[in-house]
């Protein structure tokens, strides 16, 4: 065997060596290796967005991902969003509206919400739109398009859209 | 997943001429060696190249391979000047997925007919010579023009479509010197080896996309499918019109997941060229584009879909 370069990867702020198989799925590192299971695995294939992390800021399945290509990128999980002592907006957001009914997809709905939230403001388009930046709360559909990469096994997708609309709403009003 | 050696690439003279498998993004490549469809010994991560920016190149615009989907579509002057291919690549699979999708690896993507994934029906992609389980099987999303005896699976991507219509060159690195070939050249139909899907030769390496200078007119990317978002193409037209007094004075048309390449027939836009559009002008252009079209049961519902989207896209674009 060729020599395998370590990684050194920064997961919600702290750093971790990684030296082991290369097959190994970034998102079977964040879960089996550090122990941090709230990242989700729902399809293993880029399917469902369950396992949404950010890599350096943007989202990304973590399960079409190898640890050993992460060397000196910053990661940041549902962990790192919030815990139960000290929710974010989004995820208190998602307490109050119910934006779940199992909520085994939700880490990956609030891990992807956050990050679109940042593409509004960089004024990304999407399918349906050229750029909204100029709209602080984009319509549902808009909404439904850029989150179209999370997929909810139980439909709570009203409430999913509800929960985010609700903290872009105050973020705006803040 | 089988064994592999990892190594990462220090720049392009590293990448150039390797024996390992190239990984970019890794979206299509890991979920192909999940399912053991792709086993390579070796891989080399490219990410760390450079080839990810998007410069000025003469009157046009050079994507570096390494540039993400997501940066591609969302830049300023690709909105402005070649919307049709930021169209296209937003129609195309998840936000997650288009920002570690890379130009070069969402053009060297491969098909997904449901017989090469699975990793034990016959077929003559995955092992050439075991025949093709999706004739006379599940043929729904399978290709109507360019087919062959051995394959009749399709390129199942968006962006490459844009590029096609647009005219674009893929600009490619070899051990000895380094080529361009125009996009619509670059894939190729499956013949009696529908293992290649395009002309890379080993050790090639994709540096980039050059778009060539803009070009006037209104540029649609129509995409039909099962679902709203996040679902792969039934089929799609890539159009570039441009109206003049009530005429077509300039088309670029192609089409995608009707073939093992994006479709591109330069007949139907010189048939459309000079002509006030209707709806009988419309319905030849769609019986040249379907002249050899042929159903394999599940998927000859796509003729008279590719007729239908393709008089929409040109009704819209014209407005007739
Ligand atoms: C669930 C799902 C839905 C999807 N939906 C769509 C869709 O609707 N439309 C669409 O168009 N696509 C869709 N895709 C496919 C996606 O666009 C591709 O997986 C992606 O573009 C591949 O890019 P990559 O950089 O991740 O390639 P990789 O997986 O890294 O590589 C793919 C191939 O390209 C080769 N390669 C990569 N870079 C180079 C280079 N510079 N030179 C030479 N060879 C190279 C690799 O060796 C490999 O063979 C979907 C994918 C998934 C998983
Ligand atoms: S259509 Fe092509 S890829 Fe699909 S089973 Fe037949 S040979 Fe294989
Ligand atoms: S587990 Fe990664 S997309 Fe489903
Ligand atoms: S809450 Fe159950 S899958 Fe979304």
């Amino acid at each position: 065997m060729a020599h395998t370069p370590a990684a050194r990867i920064a997961v919600n702020g702290t750093y971790h060596d990684y030296n082991g198989d290369p097959r190994r799925s970034l998102l079977d590192f964040l879960r089996l290796e550090l122990g941090m299971t709230g990242t989700k695995k729902g399809c293993d294939h880029g399917q469902c967005g369950a396992c949404t992390v950010h890599v350096n800021g943007r989202r990304v399945n973590s399960c079409l991902s190898l640890a050993v290509m992460h060397d000196g990128d910053e990661i940041t999980t549902i962990e790192g969003i919030g815990m139960p002592d000290k929710l974010s907006a989004l995820q208190k957001a998602f307490v109050e509206h119910d934006g779940y009914q199992c909520g085994y997809c939700t880490p990956g709905q609030i891990c992807s919400a956050a990050a679109m939230i940042e593409e509004l403001k960089a004024d990304w388009p999407s399918a349906l739109t050229e750029g909204v930046a100029s709209n602080p709360v984009p319509s549902d559909d808009e909404l439904r398009e850029r989150m179209s990469g999370n997929l909810c096994r139980c439909g709570a997708y009203d409430n999913i859209i509800a929960a985010i609309k609700d903290a872009m709403g105050k973020e705006v009003a803040s | 997943m089988k064994a592999f050696d990892y190594a990462r690439a220090a720049d392009l003279p590293d990448a150039v001429g390797s024996d390992a498998k190239l990984i970019a993004g890794g979206t299509n490549l890991l979920d192909l060696m999940k399912l053991e469809v792709e086993t390579p010994d070796a891989l080399l991560d490219i990410n760390r190249i450079g080839l990810d920016l998007i410069e000025p190149e003469g009157d046009g615009l050079r994507v570096g391979a390494l540039v993400t989907n997501s940066d591609c579509a969302a830049d300023a002057r690709v909105r402005k000047d070649w919307p049709l291919l930021s169209k296209a690549i937003l129609a195309g699979a998840s936000p997650q997925l288009r920002n570690k999708a890379t130009t070069g690896g969402n053009l060297c993507q491969r098909t997904r007919c449901g017989y090469f994934m699975d990793n034990q029906s016959p077929c003559n992609k995955r092992e050439p010579g075991t025949g093709c389980a999706a004739q006379g099987g599940f043929n729904r999303i399978h290709a109507i023009l360019g087919t062959s005896d051995a394959c009749i699976a399709t390129y199942p991507g968006d962006m490459a479509v844009a590029l096609s219509a647009l005219d674009a060159q893929v600009v490619i690195a070899g051990r000895s010197d380094s080529r361009t070939v125009r996009v619509r050249d670059f894939h190729v139909l499956p013949g009696d080896a529908p293992q290649h899907e395009n002309v890379l030769q080993p050790g090639e390496v994709i540096t980039g996309v050059t778009l060539p200078a803009p070009v006037e007119g209104v540029q649609i990317y129509r995409k039909v499918r099962d679902r709203a978002s996040y679902a792969f193409a039934l089929m799609s037209v890539a159009a570039v019109i441009r109206m003049d007094q009530g005429r077509i004075a300039h088309a670029q048309l192609a089409f995608g997941s009707l073939a093992h390449k994006p479709w591109h027939d330069p007949r139907i836009e010189e048939l459309l060229k000079g002509e006030t559009p209707t709806p009988a002008l419309f319905d030849k252009a769609a019986d040249l584009l379907l002249e050899d079209a042929k159903g394999y049961g599940a998927n000859d519902f796509k003729i008279p879909l590719a007729r239908r989207t393709l008089a929409a896209v040109l009704a819209e674009a014209t407005g007739v």
